[in-house]
């Protein structure tokens, strides 16, 4: 099965809010769609559904055109960010709701739900009402709605966000295995890249209206072919410089450099570029090889019990670096950070990266 | 600013009180110095909104007594108390400009206006805010939203404490690491007493010198992030801090010797067991156990299988199966790990027995 | 196709709603376009009129007083309504007990039927018997709804006071409810007084609730009919006659039915084109 976006273009209101969009989802492993709030997840996720209708292109699900279909003809779950049950419902009937629609026999109801509630664990509370239970079990009942349904398409628009942590955690663990071998297309909108990494599977990353690529999820963590991309799969945000080719050395500002040998500029002309470094491949010391020393007064620092965070200044922008364990620093004094060089990203003036 | 003190607090929003199960707080007692940062950490429920509340007045505790600077404020209303408080939706006064939105806590104080003009000036400068006076509040992204109820809690310089409730709900993953860095970098300019109420371990870590962990209204350890980390009283605050949490064990003690499923599994000091214990288990962290190829041979570590790696990015997260039990371990980013048997060698000056879910040795500091 | 087809069944069941509309809307209003622009003398014989009748209704004075008495008593009743309805919202009680109590006590006076409580207050003003009549004249004042224009006035914008204000009150109050706590309690950390709360943090999220309420009460009170005909009848004199009771004394009184078409239809637009510059004016500044 597969889901297929050829040139989607939505507008409206005189605003483009996706532009040219395509791609092709399948069912192995989780889609997920990563961005900011406003990148244009939540339209794409409904245009999936039907409940909005491109401007320009087509929708093919197996290579059936379903662009003017309405949602409830395309087979599809929705989960969305807020706790979405019918209130005067018992958890065990809105678990069988999808069910009850499609006119399925009683016993084989029965039977699937307590199937989808011993998945989610909500075996316990099938007698109560919604509003008797926490967010968590909200949330997991809307989940195995969509389960029990045996949708092609089940949407997840960003379902863990209004959760604990912990519990976002754990589900976070749980779905993936949820939906394995079921057979249906996944799409997971969300606007943290360590949920996308812990998801697995495919990523769409999502800039203003832009899918800016589309691939395996450690693909795009590690060889993004654009500076949006990698800009939008860093947490931390990656440290961005201008940086100079000049014969065999590139510099960086005008006390740093070092050789273009081994790197993806080697071969490269002489030029203006860009580097990105995430943070964790700025270590707070160890002069070892393959690493450049750069020297910036500290600004902020953080201390997350097993790693240490410091926001420091080097020619006038600000640089993160985390590290593992815990680091003496002292804000405002100088330090001598180590980028390693395996881990920048070369990228050209208009934005692709160079790749050796 | 103020030094707070927390005495036996407890509160119940029920007027008639029958069990104990029934107070969302029972008995706080804290001593939080003049100028810290500290953060109140726990699960939807656990009491911390509720603490919070009582700090700044708008609950009054059933029973207990809150100090500031050692004069009882217990019954005096947020108003009185000179306190500033960010909630987790931004809260902006839509008709007012980004300046009068700033200048309000001040005008109602009845400030001068030359003071108030240079205070809100400076204050906006503090928060990158200087370009947007003159905008109405009102179509601003909640990002800058946010910023401005923290200025209108900065403005005044008399507050004892600003309170955070988790302020970067409504903010996006880029914007938040802009934001707590901003607060952080504010906190060592400013030095004003600052709480921070949230849900999300890295934040309370990141911001805060010392942190509350709450679990079902009472407090289970308080500590700086680095003895929470390496040091969890209690296995609750272990598996709540760390992503992912500490792996706990059940375990049994024979001479000294914990066993995990009959195994020998070395700790930091001689396992002690007493006598009336019902639950022990042992607590070790995914960061510090290495994976060992499986001999076959008995004694170099847990024997488990291998069932998952998933790649996190920075590190990975190794999933391993004793019998029923799952352990979590983290390798790092290069680090490649077979699927199937293998055996798991834990550091044993990292490793704690827990007896009935607290830290068999060491100080109790929780419940002090 | 798919999607046509349920298309097609989706207008089949709103069919049933577009033929009652059809045959108790459309159908008189027609036949209400037809009267305006004929001259008949009965027995079903009818002359074209063109727009005589128009011109003839916006030239007479008996048009333009009626008009201006609508336009006074819409006015009053707004500036009474609105303030008293908000600022009875925001005396009562926001939790506890006495919130349903409140709520039942603000809705009675919505549930009674309207000619009864024209009745209600006829017998409540009689200045022999009546409780309201008998008080003011028993305190020194000349009250006589049947005789004088004062005191029919009087009685007439009380009554509309006592029976809509609180739909202003449901209103504004759901609003009020619907404002998140953290703003009352931000106001209070940053040391606002009652009137800035209202001025910063209510009035503007009433904004929306309160353009509803003054357009659902200036509509009302615009087409009023019922609970005036009952209470004084128009009188004494004409000097309480509404644009709908007169209107209904040309149709029916004197079975002129030319010019009350006529004056349907300059009333209709009237009410549309009032409703419409209101409704663009309070919404015009709105944020979102």
């Amino acid at each position: 099965m597969t889901l297929e976006f050829r040139s989607v273009v939505k507008r409206s209101k005189g605003e483009t809010l996706i532009h040219a969009a395509s791609f092709t989802l399948a069912p192995t492993g989780f889609n997920v769609l990563l961005g900011a709030t406003n990148a244009g997840k939540t339209t794409l996720i409904k245009l999936m559904a039907g409940l909005d209708r491109p401007t320009k292109g087509e929708i093919l699900l197996n290579g059936k055109d379903l662009t003017r279909l309405p949602p409830q003809r395309r087979n599809v779950s929705l989960v969305h960010q807020f706790f979405v049950n019918y209130p005067h419902l018992s958890v065990f009937e809105n678990i069988a709701s999808p069910l009850r629609v499609a006119r399925v026999p009683g016993a084989d109801i029965r039977r699937r739900v307590h199937e989808a509630a011993e998945l989610l664990r909500l075996t316990p509370f099938l007698e109560r009402r919604p509003s008797a239970l926490s967010g968590g079990q909200q949330q997991r009942t809307a989940l195995a709605r969509a389960i029990v349904k045996s949708s092609d398409l089940v949407l997840l628009d960003e379902p863990l966000a209004n959760l604990d942590y912990k519990l976002r955690e754990e589900l976070r663990d749980q779905l993936p295995r949820l939906f394995e071998g079921r057979g249906a297309i996944v799409v997971y909108a969300t606007s943290e890249p360590s949920e996308a990494l812990m998801l697995g599977g495919h990523t769409a990353t999502v800039s203003q209206g832009r899918v800016t690529q589309f691939g395996p999820t450690a693909t795009l963590y590690r060889a993004p072919q654009d500076l949006e991309t990698a800009r939008v799969f860093s947490d931390p945000p990656i440290n961005v410089a201008p940086i100079r080719k000049s014969g065999d050395r590139l510099h960086l500002g005008d006390s740093v450099a070092w050789p273009a040998a081994g790197t993806a500029l080697a071969t490269v002309p002489d030029g203006a570029y860009t580097v990105g470094v995430k943070p964790h491949f700025v270590l707070p010391g160890g002069d070892a090889a393959g690493t450049v020393p750069v020297t910036g007064r500290i600004q902020i620092t953080e201390l997350s019990g097993s790693e240490s965070i410091a926001h420091f200044d080097l020619d006038g922008r600000s640089w993160v670096s985390q590290s593992h364990g815990i680091h003496p620093y002292q804000v405002g004094d100088l330090h001598t950070f180590h980028i390693e060089i395996r881990g920048c990203l070369y990228f050209r003036p208009d934005g692709t990266r160079v790749t050796a | 600013m103020a030094r707070i003190s927390l005495q036996d607090i407890r509160h119940s929003y029920q007027t008639i009180v029958a069990k104990a199960a029934e107070y969302a707080l029972k008995r706080v007692h804290l001593e939080w110095q003049d100028g810290g940062a500290y953060a109140l950490l726990g699960p939807s429920g656990c009491g911390k909104t509720t603490l919070l509340n009582i700090i700044s007045g708008l609950v009054a505790p059933t029973e207990g007594r809150v100090l500031f600077d050692g004069r009882d404020v217990t019954t005096l209303p947020p108003e009185q108390r000179n306190i500033a408080q960010v909630f987790q939706f931004p809260v902006v006064y839509d008709t007012m400009t980004v300046f009068e939105n700033l200048a309000f806590p001040l005008r109602n104080r009845h400030a001068e206006s030359s003071r108030v003009d240079a205070r809100v000036r400076e204050i906006a400068s503090l928060l990158d805010l200087d370009g947007l006076l003159g905008r109405r509040a009102a179509g601003l992204p909640p990002d800058l939203k946010q910023k401005l109820s923290l200025g209108r809690g900065l403005v005044r310089d008399d507050v004892n404490i600003i309170m955070f409730d988790e302020p970067l709900t409504v903010i996006d993953p880029h914007l938040k690491w802009q934001l707590r860095s901003k607060l952080k970098e504010l906190h060592q300019t400013v030095r004003t007493t600052m709480i921070y109420v949230t849900h999300d371990q890295t934040e309370a870590l990141t911001f805060a010198d010392q942190v509350v962990v709450m679990q079902a209204g009472e407090v289970v350890q308080v500590g700086t992030p680095v003895q929470l980390f390496e040091r969890p009283t209690h296995t609750f605050v272990g598996h709540f801090i760390g992503s992912p949490g500490m792996n706990v064990l059940p375990c049994e003690v024979s001479d000294g010797t914990a066993l995990f499923r009959g195994q020998p599994v070395p700790t930091e000091t001689p396992a002690k067991a007493p006598a009336d214990a019902t639950r022990l288990e042992l607590g070790v962290r995914p960061e510090h156990i290495r994976i060992a190829p499986d001999t076959g041979s008995g004694d170099d570590g847990i024997a488990v299988d291998i069932v998952r790696v998933a790649d996190a990015g920075r590190y990975r997260v190794v999933e391993a199966m004793a019998g029923d039990h799952r352990i979590h371990v983290l390798t790092r980013e290069d680090a490649d790990t077979p699927l199937g048997p293998a055996r798991l060698q834990v550091d044993p000056s990292r490793t704690r027995l827990y007896v009935d879910g607290w830290l068999a040795d060491g100080a109790d500091t929780g419940r002090a | 196709m798919a999607v046509k087809t349920e298309r097609q069944a989706a207008w089949l069941l709103v069919a049933p709603v577009v033929v009652l509309v059809a045959f108790n809307a459309l159908i008189p209003l027609m036949t209400v376009v037809n009267y305006s622009v004929q001259e008949t003398f009965g027995n079903n014989f009818f002359l074209w009129h063109g727009l005589g009748w128009f011109q003839d209704v916006l030239r007479s004075e008996r048009f333009h007083a009626a008009f201006g008495r609508q336009m006074l008593f819409t006015g009053l009743i707004l500036l009474i309504e609105v303030p008293l309805g908000v600022a009875i919202a925001l005396a009562m009680p926001r939790r506890g007990p006495l919130v349903s109590v409140c709520l039942v006590l603000m809705a009675l006076p919505l549930l009674i039927p309207w000619n009864v409580v024209g009745a209600m207050w006829n017998i409540f003003a009689l200045p022999d018997i009546g409780l309201l009549g008998r008080t003011l004249n028993g305190l020194g004042f000349d009250y006589n709804m049947t005789q004088d224009p004062l005191s029919a006035w009087f009685t007439l914008i009380l009554m509309d006071v006592w029976h809509w204000t609180s739909l202003v009150v449901l209103l504004t109050y759901a609003g009020l409810i619907s404002i998140p706590d953290a703003y009352y309690q931000a106001a209070r950390i940053d040391g606002a007084g009652a009137w800035a709360v209202f001025r910063h943090i209510q009035l503007p999220k009433l904004r929306r609730v309160l353009t509803i309420a003054i357009l659902l009460r200036f509509m009302d009170s615009f087409m009023v009919y019922t609970e005036p005909f009952v209470l004084t009848g128009g009188g004494p004199g004409n000097s309480t006659t509404l644009l709908s009771i007169d209107l209904v004394k040309i149709a029916l009184g004197q079975f002129d039915l030319g010019p009350a078409a006529a004056m349907s239809l300059i009333y209709f637009f009237i009410t549309l084109l009032v409703s419409w510059v209101f409704y663009t004016l309070m919404t015009r500044h709105d944020p979102s």
